[in-house]
């Protein structure tokens, strides 16, 4: 917990610096040539309860563009998401929607 | 390839496993070998432990403090099952599911080991490849790893029942 002793203004930055703190994260993952293509199609329905055709469509594109965006959300739960991708041997990372 | 499946899923969250003793021969050292070398910084590991944040060094080394471990652990635990249970014929889902994480965790380190290329799915391997032998157990864990998905994918359409 964070204890001050008195509130304190904090210059908040402003501008092209500001980032929307609601933004939310965006889970990727990105092709590589050693997973095989039915094994991504798995760890997306059983991570993220996605039907075998929503499944199969983002490993497409993975396969085909390099990478697509698998989930997205607060920062904790995107991390979550990319911690058992990458426990699954996927090649995930994230970064903050733009 | 062509063959008898060596894993098939013989009904709902029950798994049949029919791997001659030689190749089990052939299976059994691996999960030990890799274990052994998982804190290791051999490069082959790379792809277990990706950067969560690509273009952020300090992110992605809060993000590595406080995944590693548990992802170091789950690996160790499917790698462990993978062998003690490699002489059985039968393997319930969890089983299962570790045997897959093994033999996932297996290719990629092989495959990260040999840095191959999508090319090699493509091309049968050379005799005289120096690489030959490691090649082609890449190529029979992925053989294998293929009939594992299709028997673990038919419990994702038809669930267990809870308990039974």
């Amino acid at each position: 917990m964070n204890i001050s002793p008195a509130p304190v203004e904090i210059d908040r930055p402003t501008g092209s610096e500001a980032i929307d703190p609601d933004l939310p994260w965006l889970v990727i993952v990105w092709n590589d040539p050693i997973n095989l293509m039915s094994y991504v199609t798995y760890v997306f329905q059983k991570l993220f309860s996605y039907s075998k055709e929503k499944a199969h469509h983002l490993m497409l594109q993975v396969h085909n563009e390099g990478k697509a965006i698998v989930s997205s959300g607060p920062r904790e739960k995107a991390e979550w998401d990319t911690s058992r991708l990458h426990a699954h041997g996927l090649w995930a990372t994230m970064q903050r929607d733009s | 390839m062509v063959g008898e499946p060596r894993i098939r899923r013989v009904g709902p969250g029950e798994f049949e496993v029919r791997i001659p003793k030689a190749h089990r021969e052939i299976l059994r050292g691996l999960p030990g070998q890799l274990r052994s070398i998982i804190h290791s910084d051999h490069p082959g590991l790379k792809r277990f432990f990706p950067p969560a944040y690509p273009d952020d060094p300090v992110r992605a080394a809060e993000y590595d403090a406080m995944v590693r471990e548990e992802l170091v652990a789950g690996r160790k635990k499917s790698l462990e099952i993978m062998e003690r249970t490699i002489d059985a014929d039968r393997l319930d889902a969890d089983l299962m599911a570790d045997w897959l994480s093994a033999l996932n965790d297996l290719r990629l380190f092989l495959g990260t080991s040999l840095d191959v290329t999508e090319e090699i799915y493509e091309e049968p391997i050379g005799e005289d490849d120096p690489n030959a032998q490691a090649l082609a157990v890449f190529s029979y864990l992925g053989w294998l790893e293929e009939q594992a998905i299709a028997a673990l994918a038919g419990d994702l359409e038809e669930p267990a029942e809870p308990g039974g």
